[in-house]
């Protein structure tokens, strides 16, 4: 069956698939000349490994970020539990999760001495939940704060600088859930006077449901991420409840009339940390990414996110950020005046977002169901 | 006259058949066992409590939510079927079949787009500051409360469902032997009549399965309700994704998920026995 056609001269079958293999190959061997860049895997919520942030790291270490990107720290851990481990090299994960990650295994432990840790606010160093029996297991990055946010058409920052704005009679139906429990009702709790908003007992928690329901009719909708973003930049929500200026920020950046308060009942802070997944086969270079994250460049790049801005950690990184954007550094409070962001924390205005402690999360989630049902 | 199954029957039975298997049959039973799981820590764990079914139908906020996602879906498989009906016998009676072809195009021209972006422009136009809103503007009315409304909802279902509805209540339109309707109209059988004597009782079928269609869709949206309804209230949709998000309940929105199944096959196998009763083979 193997005729040979006369044209094709010496040429044999086995020549011919060599020949074929051959050309096959090259693009391959040429990449290979110019090394292929290792890929590194990077659990985390939207933006982190975007151009803006990861192209000079890239560039600079012949790595190809390869994120896998969750809607929520739930939806986080489920992804986890769901692959086989050393999955992800690299995971970001909210405050609130990190322990969930220590207790289940999910990631490797870090050695302080390789992150600039020093350069971190005294009040970072010892970041809750970061550390476990004096072992460190991740590193807090990035953080903001949860207030008041609200149209400056329709509000003045004097009235926004209250929670109380809420219930206001011209807000009426034009006030907007970001739809997730627990930065909400803790906002609810900072109202009600709880100096702990997470840990309250059980008067004080059927008060904040109290509280929370006499909201109700004043409630326009419960929105998520992009719901947030459209329902704000087109005014059909003049408030909002359990966001900031991560969302507000990147509106404000873009030219809409929005802006975020902490008010006087004092705001929340969320933070995120990064880990190197269990059984990363790149623990090395895992540990180079956060090492230049956590460095001042890296802050730098990082509060200014194009996905969504945020406070920084590093002393180091605000020098950097007030050097190069000193615009971003003032609008986000990260400068030396007085009454900046570490201020702010240190007059006890910031308490952290987390899980409640004396109820369980079940119980908070299932009055969030009944109060949307309402 | 049963054949003996072939090897050439097969090949073209047996993917379907795998298929079934593999992308229904399979998810579902999992989805059953998982209804029996528990969650200790964020984590999943293979069991077999009913702790999850005795929680969800113990609650009165998934009774409400029942209660109005089943309301909701109900209306708007009513409405769009009313809706589409005019629409389709048009088409149907009154067009050319030239125009027919045309107006056939134009119905699955819709499908082209992502239902979420179309849900999303929907946005342009009914929120308050919208075209709608500044169209009324100009006549001195207004502003109106028009987007995270029920009445912003229904826009979203019948922009799911009403091109799909026209398009099976067309296909049963057609074919009605139009020899029935000449017979009508020599019995001195008016026009509007004669569509409800004689029309509508021919296409029942396909006016059930059309309304059917609408009303699965509508039961299982997210999108809507999320997006032109702003969450509020809340349908069984949007509570499964609030299950998942606290505390990984997976089990217990399994339960919602299989009750919403449960729900859709009861009125399924209720509107096909209606549709084909009294027909004889």
């Amino acid at each position: 069956m193997s005729e040979r056609h006369a044209g094709t001269g010496g040429l044999t079958r086995r020549s011919l698939l060599a020949t074929g293999a051959a050309v096959l190959a090259t693009p391959m061997l040429s990449r290979r000349a110019f090394a292929a860049p290792t890929e590194l895997t990077m659990l985390a919520w939207y933006g982190h490994a975007e151009p803006d942030i990861v192209a000079e790291f890239e560039a600079e270490n012949n790595v190809k970020f390869v994120p896998k990107y969750y809607t929520g720290g739930d939806n986080m851990l489920g992804l986890i539990s769901q692959s086989p481990v050393g999955t992800f090299d690299v995971i970001l994960s909210d405050a609130e999760y990190v322990q969930a990650l220590n207790e289940a295994g999910y990631v490797e432990e870090l050695d302080p001495n390789d992150y600039a840790l020093a350069d971190y606010f005294p009040e970072f160093q010892n970041f809750p939940g970061n550390w476990s029996d004096g072992k460190l297991f991740s590193l807090v990055t990035r953080f903001g704060f949860l207030g008041v946010a609200y149209n400056t058409d329709a509000l003045t920052e004097a009235e926004a600088s209250s929670y109380n704005i809420f219930w206001d009679e011209k807000l009426k139906g034009k006030v907007g859930h970001f739809d997730w429990h627990l930065p909400n009702l803790g906002q609810i709790s900072l109202l009600n006077g709880n100096a702990n908003p997470y840990d309250i007992d059980e008067a004080a928690w059927s008060a904040v449901k109290d509280k929370t329901m006499s909201l109700r009719p004043q409630i326009g909708g419960f929105f998520d991420y992009g719901g947030t973003f459209s329902s704000l930049n087109d005014g059909q929500m003049l408030a909002f409840a359990g966001i900031g200026d991560w969302i507000t920020g990147v509106l404000e950046k873009n030219g809409a009339k929005v802006r975020s308060t902490i008010p006087e009942e004092g705001g929340l802070q969320w933070s995120e940390c990064f880990s190197i997944g269990k059984g990363s086969q790149k623990a090395e270079l895992a540990k180079k990414w956060i090492q230049y994250i956590t460095s001042a460049k890296g802050q730098a790049k990082s509060a200014n996110m194009a996905a969504y801005p945020a406070l920084i950690p590093n002393q180091k990184g605000w020098e950097v950020l007030q050097a190069e954007n000193p615009a971003e550094a003032k609008r986000q409070g990260m400068t030396k005046d007085e009454g900046n962001v570490i201020d702010m924390i240190r007059a006890g205005r910031i308490k952290y977002r987390q899980w409640p402690i004396q109820q369980s999360l079940e119980d908070w989630n299932d009055f969030w169901s009944e109060y949307k049902g309402a | 006259m049963r054949r003996p199954l072939t090897l050439y029957g097969l090949t073209f039975s047996l993917p379907l058949l795998i298929w079934q298997l593999l992308f229904f049959v399979f998810p579902l039973v999992f989805l059953v066992a998982l209804s029996f799981w528990t969650v200790k820590n964020f984590r999943m764990q293979p069991d077999f409590d009913t702790v999850n079914w005795v929680t969800i139908y113990g609650r009165s906020v998934f009774w409400q939510a029942y209660g109005t996602t089943l309301a909701m879906a109900a209306f708007a498989a009513a409405l769009v079927s009313v809706l589409a009906f005019p629409c389709a016998y048009a088409i149907a009676f009154k067009l050319s079949e030239t125009a027919r072809r045309w107006a056939v195009f134009l119905m699955v021209i819709p499908f082209f787009t992502s239902y979420l972006v179309r849900v999303y422009s929907w946005q342009i136009f009914l929120s308050d500051a919208g075209i709608i809103n500044v169209m009324l503007g100009w006549i001195g009315l207004g502003p109106y409360g028009l987007l995270n409304t029920v009445g912003a909802t229904m826009i979203g279902y019948l922009t799911l469902t009403f091109p799909l509805v026209v398009l099976l209540q067309l296909f049963s339109l057609v074919f009605i032997d139009r020899t029935l309707v000449e017979a009508a109209h020599n019995l001195r059988c008016g026009r509007l009549r004669t569509v409800f004597e004689v029309i509508i009782p021919s296409a029942r079928v396909g006016l059930v399965i059309a309304a059917l269609f609408a009303f699965i869709l509508c039961f299982g949206d997210f999108v809507s309700p999320i997006y032109l309804g702003g969450g509020d209230p809340t349908t069984l949709s949007i509570l499964i994704t609030d299950t998942t998000k606290s505390g990984q309940q997976w089990p217990r929105a399994a339960v919602i998920a299989l009750t919403m199944i449960g729900t859709l096959l009861v009125v399924a196998f209720a509107a096909v026995r209606f549709a084909y009763k009294g027909r004889t083979k």
